[in-house]
């Protein structure tokens, strides 16, 4: 085998295993998140894309949808980013919740509005990388959160761009949640570094 | 009837009058539009990175400003264009998030669209006009009839340059 495990190389088996951190990252962000507005939220089946650059911009809804988007640098045992990313008009009812304001008061994010969601995007990131951190066993730090409101493939091109120093497609594990008819719809997005799945594959005791 | 070509990420393509050439919600890459404008003949690349040689793994010419350029001007004179014509505009290379750590990637949107303007100087390629830079994404579309580049952006009225 390669020394470097090409994403070209990965197969059925490692997707699902891919597709199960997803499931347990998520899950974990899910109850934060049900939690922090007291709500239950819904969670989608994860997602495992490999995506060529020119279609990644068709996620999150298609290259202009409006989305908020919190990045967070990924370090440690493995690398990568954590995006937590909102449609804007869920980003608001999400904020509007935490914040007991009226729910369907869609006016520009004040500061303290745009802090809640760095906040919620903590909280968010911390859980899900902690689960998948206690599953591998392995040390995995986040950044303090990043944010932006903008069109999905504006805010995508800053992970892809680090994809695009080492390969020519992304990898990403996605998973879409929703709230029910409040609509809060969203995505948990995993973009490990190429060297980083051989890592988690090799922790998991899948290759070696 | 014009078509509208669409452009992905780190994807380029050229085109004849009266088609148009679009790159949806273009973020920190950077929009290179080459026209010939006698000719009529457009090309747009959508790149990510600012040079192929200081990365290893640069087949895919589309994703670096260098090899981009180079490609985009090769299709263009097999169509019918010539070099010493041809013209240039740029739009994109924002910076979406704002780091504040001297990160690199805070400053690759910067990079690109100053590798960009670099390499089309050396070509002797004029930059007729550019909308870079800041912190928003674009929607561009290039008229290949009237050498217009239509920008888009979130909040704001749609402008041409």
């Amino acid at each position: 085998m390669d020394d470097k495990l090409s994403m070209d190389k990965l197969n059925e088996m490692h997707i699902d295993i891919l597709r199960e951190i997803g499931n347990i990252g998520a899950g974990n962000a899910t109850t934060a998140l049900s939690q922090m507005i007291n709500k239950k939220v819904d969670m989608g089946v994860p997602k495992v894309n490999i995506l060529e650059f020119k279609e990644l911009s068709e996620v999150l809804g298609g290259a202009e949808n409006l989305v908020v988007g919190i990045l967070f640098n990924v370090t440690g045992e493995i690398n990568g980013m954590m995006m937590f990313a909102l449609e804007q008009s869920s980003a608001h009812v999400l904020v509007n919740l935490l914040m007991g304001k009226n729910i369907d008061d869609f006016s520009e994010f004040t500061e303290m509005d745009l802090s809640a969601l760095n906040e919620i995007g903590n909280i968010i990131a911390g859980a899900y990388l902690s689960s998948l951190s206690g599953l591998t066993n392995l040390k995995i730090n986040a950044s303090i959160p990043h944010l932006a409101i903008d069109m999905a493939g504006a805010i995508l091109s800053v992970p892809a761009i680090e994809f695009g120093k080492t390969g020519d497609k992304a990898l990403m594990i996605q998973t879409d949640f929703g709230e029910g008819k409040e609509e809060v719809d969203g995505y948990f997005i995993l973009i490990p570094e190429e060297d980083s799945f051989r890592t988690i594959l090799k922790t998991l005791g899948i290759m070696g | 009837m014009a078509e509208m070509i669409k452009v992905g990420m780190a994807d380029l393509k050229t085109c004849k009058t009266p088609d148009i050439l679009t790159t949806l919600g273009l973020g920190s890459c950077v929009g290179i539009v080459l026209y010939d404008p006698s000719k009529k003949i457009a090309g747009l690349a959508h790149i990510m990175l600012p040079d192929s040689t200081q990365i290893r793994n640069n087949s895919n010419k589309a994703k670096f400003a260098d090899t981009a350029i180079d490609v985009l001007i090769d299709e263009m004179i097999s169509m019918g264009a010539r070099k010493d014509r041809l013209v240039a505009k740029l739009a994109g290379g924002a910076q979406m998030f704002s780091f504040n750590s001297s990160n690199d990637l805070m400053k690759i949107g910067l990079r690109n669209a100053e590798a960009s303007k670099k390499i089309l100087k050396a070509l002797n390629i004029r930059i007729l006009s550019e909308d870079t830079g800041e912190n928003y994404g674009r929607t561009i579309e290039f008229n290949s009839d009237n050498g217009e580049l239509l920008i888009k952006t979130i909040g704001k009225e749609p402008k041409t340059i």
